[in-house]
């Protein structure tokens, strides 16, 4: 029996059938057609402000479920609008499938009204883009998008379909598995580690004295949260913590060090330059973790582990490479290191490397300054007090900048899937669309986005979105009134001449915006108003709620490895430079 | 003819990637983005449908250290699209290209260029009053130097078309195929 459909009704079908339940967008000409029929579909549609939203949601959907997200928007304005999500999903390796509309097939090339060419310009920031041509082929392109965008190193897809090809009827056909697979002949992720690879890894960690594991993103792509720990403690080996990664190994384990690089930690960043193993786990050695590459780890060997090959050397060249899922490499990691103990091979002693570590760890604690009677409120003192009032299974959010660092420093994430945000592009205005995304993928958790005054300017219309359409999510404005982490780097390295960081004390107000995007606003500014404002926020299910906090100005993010500079130079808080010594 | 000719375009060291990808629009974009994004200068380039018509060889020819070749060859397995790279060793394989050239010259002096054709075994495709165009099919060195000797007497327009290469047969064939690790 063949079944005529409109390319509309395919499209929306073929969603369905790749149990899509959600999806973030914005009609618009082109896409028309699309809209149509997703008014009988069982397919929840979140109407954004700006499409910029849409594809931010959909990525924080995707990093706490797993799932793709899915944005659906017009063509033109609507897909250039969609690079900032698809560059920073691309750089996060977050699955996504972007849909957009285009003009009909007979107008491009045509400069026609909304025309852009959509598949050329998203070419560099998609990991595949498709403009199809034919009715016919969207359920085959469909499940090809879903397919790549799952698989591998995970990354977004986009769908660039021509309004006319939407229209068209076309005869009903859902693709096998098989004929998916057999239409990319180029397109064979390697899942499973090469045995000897796996065999010389287990080796190098035996034999080492000083080991680290270093532990990425790549980690809760792979579902691998549970082995990790499996490993780390059959090994007994400290464990680092990229940004990417916050949440992968739990901040509460004894063998946890928490983030290394530009903003980690004294211990984490000095475990890694002295150690003489690490094993990387699904990170790339991003200049944040690295600092001056040629100082980098300069007494270690390097297993890495990644999905992608071509992450493989990149940076720096591993004396073993393994190519591979970060859980079946691990698990196979795991029995290989049981087997050789098993027959009478021993592990080299590293107890003495651990005490070193532990000695950092007791020497250079977190720090920031006490707040002071009648002197702004320390933004540190914030976080650690939402991070003590949150409910259990709290998913924290973040833009980008000083609090995104102050975040993930003081939080303790004890579970996977609990962070959200934005590593590889540093996407300003991130925090509040992904909070509501993620609050989408995870309606029974309390989702806090932690927001800087500069960040949440950009995308705060979203609340809106979260107000309409009854996501309640809760927000935390650190309000500096300055672009506090390019206000940092003129104070340290530009001898304090502050330019065009300073935005404005007063305004916005936002505690009227907030309300007037339908939310409870909340003014903080003195310590003892801090835990009643978080516990009323706390207690606020039927709405969003925005905090503002006044916050000290002059509080910078330390530790710091300067740009350039080498790890071991790392700025430490200016209180414990006297006992710098102790990093040797 | 043998090749003694140093020409300044000539890299003896320069590295042929052949690759294999699907026949679809916009492939030959995304491959050439990549080397742009890079900053890569693409020395020559030829694509054309391959031995099934559902694939084209891309042939590239790059000059680039072989470091950062390695890095673009994993870029480029990353692509949907490509289904097979294979990295040529110049030494190990044929190279062939084709030139045409249109010369100006008098009806006196045609004879001279019928015969520098002659002696390269290029060909006569046509002849005008006062011009003449050739052509000539061989290793990219050789016509180097015919172009080098046609330029004595001025060339009005020249095409060549980037070169094309498939490994050597007789002794072992040294061709580095990455056939696996795939993707991602």
């Amino acid at each position: 029996m063949t079944e005529q459909l409109t390319g509309a009704q395919a499209l929306i079908r073929a969603l369905e059938l790749e149990n899509v339940d959600t999806i973030f967008g914005l009609p618009g000409g082109c896409i028309l057609p699309a809209y149509d029929p997703l008014l009988d579909s069982s397919i929840r549609h979140i109407l954004v402000r700006h499409e910029q939203g849409a594809g931010h949601m959909a990525e924080g959907f995707a990093h706490v479920t797993g799932r793709p997200g899915v944005v659906l928007v017009t063509s033109g304005p609507a897909a250039t609008n969609m690079v900032t999500p698809l560059c920073d999903a691309f750089m996060d390796s977050i699955p996504m499938i972007c849909i957009t509309g285009q003009v009909p097939t007979s107008a491009i090339g045509t400069d026609a009204f909304q025309e852009c060419d959509t598949v050329g310009i998203t070419r560099s920031v998609t990991k595949h883009n498709e403009l199809i041509m034919s009715a016919d082929d969207i359920p085959l392109v469909v499940r090809q998008a879903f397919h790549i965008a799952t698989t591998g190193r995970p990354g977004p897809v986009l769908i660039d379909v021509p309004k006319d090809v939407l229209q068209n009827k076309m005869t009903w056909h859902w693709p096998t598995d098989e004929e998916v697979l057999a239409s990319l002949p180029g397109y064979k992720p390697t899942t499973k580690g090469h045995p000897r690879m796996i065999k010389e890894a287990a080796r190098l960690i035996l034999d080492a004295k000083q080991p680290v594991l270093y532990v990425g993103g790549g980690i809760l792509k792979a579902r691998a949260a549970e082995v990790l720990i499996e490993l780390a403690e059959l090994i007994g080996t400290p464990v680092v913590t990229t940004l990417m990664a916050r949440g992968a190994f739990p901040d509460n384990h004894p063998l946890c060090l928490g983030m290394p690089g530009m903003h980690g930690n004294a211990t984490a960043i000095t475990a890694m330059q002295k150690s003489d193993l690490l094993i990387n786990l699904g990170a790339r050695f991003d200049d944040r973790i690295t600092g001056k590459v040629s100082t980098f780890a300069p007494g270690a060997k390097i297993i890495h582990v990644d999905i992608d090959p071509a992450e493989q050397g990149k940076v720096r060249r591993p004396d073993v490479p393994i190519v591979g899922d970060c859980r079946l490499v691990i698990e196979e990691l795991v029995k290989t290191i049981r087997e050789m103990l098993a027959s009478g091979d021993t592990q080299a002693d590293i107890s003495d490397w651990k005490s070193r570590v532990s000695g950092w760890q007791e020497q250079f604690p977190l720090y920031y300054p006490p707040n002071e009677p009648g002197e702004a409120l320390k933004p540190q003192f914030c976080l650690e007090k939402l991070r003590d009032l949150a409910p259990a299974g709290t998913i924290l959010c973040s833009g980008v900048g000083q609090h995104q660092m102050w975040s993930s420093q003081y939080w303790h994430f004890n579970e996977p899937y609990t962070w959200v945000n934005s590593g590889g592009l540093g996407t300003m205005g991130f925090s509040i669309p992904a909070a509501i995304g993620a609050k989408v993928g995870c309606p029974d958790r309390t989702v806090w986005a932690v927001d800087g005054d500069g960040c949440f300017q950009m995308t705060a219309q979203e609340l809106v979105t979260a107000s309409v359409e009854r996501i309640p999510i809760k927000v935390a404005v650190l309000n500096n009134s300055y672009l506090g982490m390019v206000r940092q780097w003129q104070e340290m390295f530009y001898e304090e001449r502050y330019s065009e960081v300073y935005l404005s004390p007063e305004l916005p107000d936002f505690v009227k915006w907030a309300e007037a995007m339908g939310c409870v606003g909340i003014r903080v500014e003195s310590p003892e108003e801090v835990e009643p404002a978080i516990a009323l926020a706390n207690s606020i299910n039927d709405r969003s709620v925005v905090i503002e906090f006044r916050v000290d100005a002059g509080e910078k993010v330390f530790p710091m490895v300067p740009a350039g500079y080498g790890n071991d130079d790392v700025l430490l808080h200016p209180n414990q430079n006297d006992r710098r010594e102790f990093l040797r | 003819m043998s090749n003694t000719s140093t020409h300044s375009n000539y890299q003896p060291s320069h590295h042929i990637l052949s690759v294999l990808v699907q026949n679809r629009a916009g492939v030959l974009a995304r491959v050439s983005g990549l080397f742009a994004r890079r900053g890569y200068n693409i020395f020559s380039l030829a694509v054309a449908p391959a031995e099934d018509p559902a694939l084209s060889r891309i042939t590239i020819v790059v000059d680039v250290d072989s470091a950062p070749l390695e890095q673009i060859v994993k870029q480029l397995f990353k692509l949907i699209d490509v289904v097979k790279i294979s990295e040529l060793d110049p030494r190990r394989s044929v190279e062939r290209e084709l030139m045409m050239a249109t010369i100006r010259v008098a009806a006196e002096d045609r004879g001279q260029v019928v015969e520098l054709t002659n002696i390269f075994e290029g060909k006569i495709l046509a002849v005008g009053v006062e011009a003449i165009t050739v052509s000539l099919e061989g290793s990219p060195d050789k016509l180097d130097d015919f172009e080098e000797l046609l330029r004595g007497y001025g060339i009005v327009e020249l095409q060549r078309t980037g070169r094309v290469a498939l490994p050597k047969l007789d002794k072992e064939a040294r061709v580095r195929t990455h056939k696996n690790g795939k993707a991602s």
